[in-house]
């Protein structure tokens, strides 16, 4: 039996001893899954997450990443944050932005490090902005270079926190199409709570509310799905994608 | 507005002070474009009137108890240092409040420095000096340590460009890619505080922070990239201190203040700019 790409028992976490963020979290999500986490806000999603990457220690339980401490697997994480902002005056190209991703892992000349990043760029579907000013970008295409950056040690699990928060439809509809290119090639877990975004991933699906429980297989929104994902009772009038092509 | 160009390839002072605004310009624009971009110019300043404190017990030990070998360079060298990794260790633990360690360091420096030196016999004059500096009083020796300076703060940098680079633009992202954010926070605080002694030279430990800023927020409006900015950076502070120079040779004004100056309205202009003159691509 492989090991599996992220595996959590028993685990609690809180930043306050009488107030648990997570509680009693079992999960296992096997290699090459697709996995989106879905909960309302305060519920523990980026905690989660932070547990993955071994920024914080569970207070009960442990949490094994590709069978090892998290801290430890770090290096074969890609990781997009939720909510980047920067200053707007930075100067850093989109290129210096992805060849972040490199730092810390294996060393690699400056022209095996701007072809990964060419390569990540590609990925995004971002081919040729590498010279560019990474705030000259619309909010979806810098989104999409933070996923790049994610990309360019090639990772076997990516974790993107919120990914399409702050950006428009279109720009919506093309990270998801980045996503979808993705599926298959790595272990991905998707934080969202965009409708239109979960409804086309719904392999494996877990909601996340101080504690985690996985969604019985389906292939469209139903009612309690977009719950969790909204944080409200579906409203109606609301359109429900089903599973998409990418 | 050329005298200083003509006595500076007659006289030695005006040929050291040029050289010594060339050689500072160096650290400074590199420096500077990181105080800038990571925001601590408050951290830097508080390093720059903590300097005087050292100034001031260099020149005690010197004339009060013999320590001949002691030169006030060397307390500036010692009081930066120590201030930065104060205030650095205070920044990452946050059991204080930053903006208060800050306050309370600076004003120590300074308090700490006035009081050595009026207890420095025949010193007291000196304090408008190291206040304000003047850089026609650059020696051949402060010249080698400025080079020394330089050398040291620009192989670092190089060195350490990208995790530089990584840690300022998102300081999480950094830690993630196993960065030891905090050393690389430390260590641009120990740039910033040899940069600081550079400078404190040229134009006194009250005005450094102002040279250490406006060039490098000036290039940023216009620069991509980091290294790029720090060129900018360089040639416009270099520019500000030379333009200071032959403005203030004449009419005999103070030098350090009048670069200021010039520095500010170099800043005054780029942030009137209209945005479209300024888009960077």
């Amino acid at each position: 039996m492989t090991t599996p790409a992220i595996e959590l028992s028993g685990v609690s976490v809180g930043y306050d001893a009488h107030c648990p963020v997570l509680q009693g979290v079992d999960m296992r999500v096997e290699r090459g899954a697709f996995v989106t986490i879905v909960g309302p806000n305060g519920g523990g999603k980026t905690t989660l997450f932070r547990l993955m990457l071994g920024l914080i220690r569970p207070t009960k339980g442990t949490v094994r990443v590709l069978g090892e401490d998290p801290a430890r697997a770090r290096e074969r994480i890609g990781y997009v944050p939720q909510h980047f902002s920067c200053d707007p005056l930075f100067p850093v190209r989109v290129e210096d932005v992805v060849r972040m991703g490199c730092l810390g892992g294996a060393r690699r000349t400056r022209q095996q490090a701007r072809e990964r990043a060419a390569e990540a760029l590609h990925a995004v579907g971002l081919d040729g902005l590498g010279p560019r000013w990474f705030n000259s970008l619309s909010g979806g295409q810098r989104q999409r270079v933070l996923i790049a950056r994610g990309l360019v040690t090639d990772p076997e699990i990516l974790l993107l926190d919120e990914p399409t928060s702050n950006v428009d439809a279109t720009a919506e509809d093309a990270i998801a199409r980045v996503l979808g290119g993705l599926r298959g090639r790595m272990t991905i877990l998707l934080v969202t709570h965009t409708a239109a975004v979960a409804s086309r991933f719904l392999d494996t699906i877990y909601c996340v509310n101080r504690s985690v429980h996985a969604h019985p297989a389906t292939d469209k929104l139903d009612e309690e799905l977009m719950r969790h994902i909204t944080g409200f009772a579906l409203a109606s009038g609301v359109a429900l994608g089903g599973p998409s092509d990418v | 507005m050329f005298d200083f160009w003509q006595a500076a390839l007659t006289h030695p002072l005006a040929r050291n002070a040029l050289f010594a605004a060339l050689l500072v310009s160096l650290c400074c624009g590199t420096v500077g474009t990181y105080v800038v971009v990571r925001r601590i110019s408050y951290i830097a300043a508080g390093v720059s009137h903590c300097v005087l404190g050292g100034l001031g017990a260099a020149c005690y030990l010197n004339v009060a108890w013999g320590w001949t070998w002691l030169r006030p360079v060397h307390g500036a060298l010692v009081a930066a240092l120590l201030s930065a990794v104060v205030i650095g260790w205070v920044s990452l633990r946050r059991r204080e409040r930053e903006d208060t360690a800050i306050s309370a360091v600076w004003s120590v420096g300074m308090a700490a420095g006035i009081l050595f030196l009026y207890a420095t016999p025949g010193y007291s004059q000196d304090l408008m000096g190291y206040l304000f500096g003047n850089i026609l009083l650059v020696t051949n020796q402060s010249l080698w340590l400025l080079a020394g300076l330089d050398a040291v703060v620009i192989l670092i940098v190089w060195w350490f460009f990208h995790q530089f680079q990584a840690v300022c633009f998102d300081e999480e992202f950094a830690r993630l890619r196993n960065l030891n954010v905090d050393a690389y926070y430390i260590l641009l605080l120990t740039l910033t505080a040899l940069t600081v002694v550079a400078l404190s030279m040229i134009v006194g430990v009250v005005l450094v922070i102002a040279l250490l800023t406006l060039p490098a927020a000036m290039a940023g409006r216009f620069a991509r990239s980091l290294a790029q900015m720090m060129v900018l950076a360089s040639v416009l502070c270099a520019a500000s201190c030379l333009a200071g120079l032959s403005i203030s040779y004449r009419p005999d004004l103070p030098v350090g203040p009048t670069i200021i100056l010039v520095a500010a309205a170099g800043y005054l202009i780029t942030a009137l700019l209209p945005r479209g003159f300024l888009r960077k691509g």
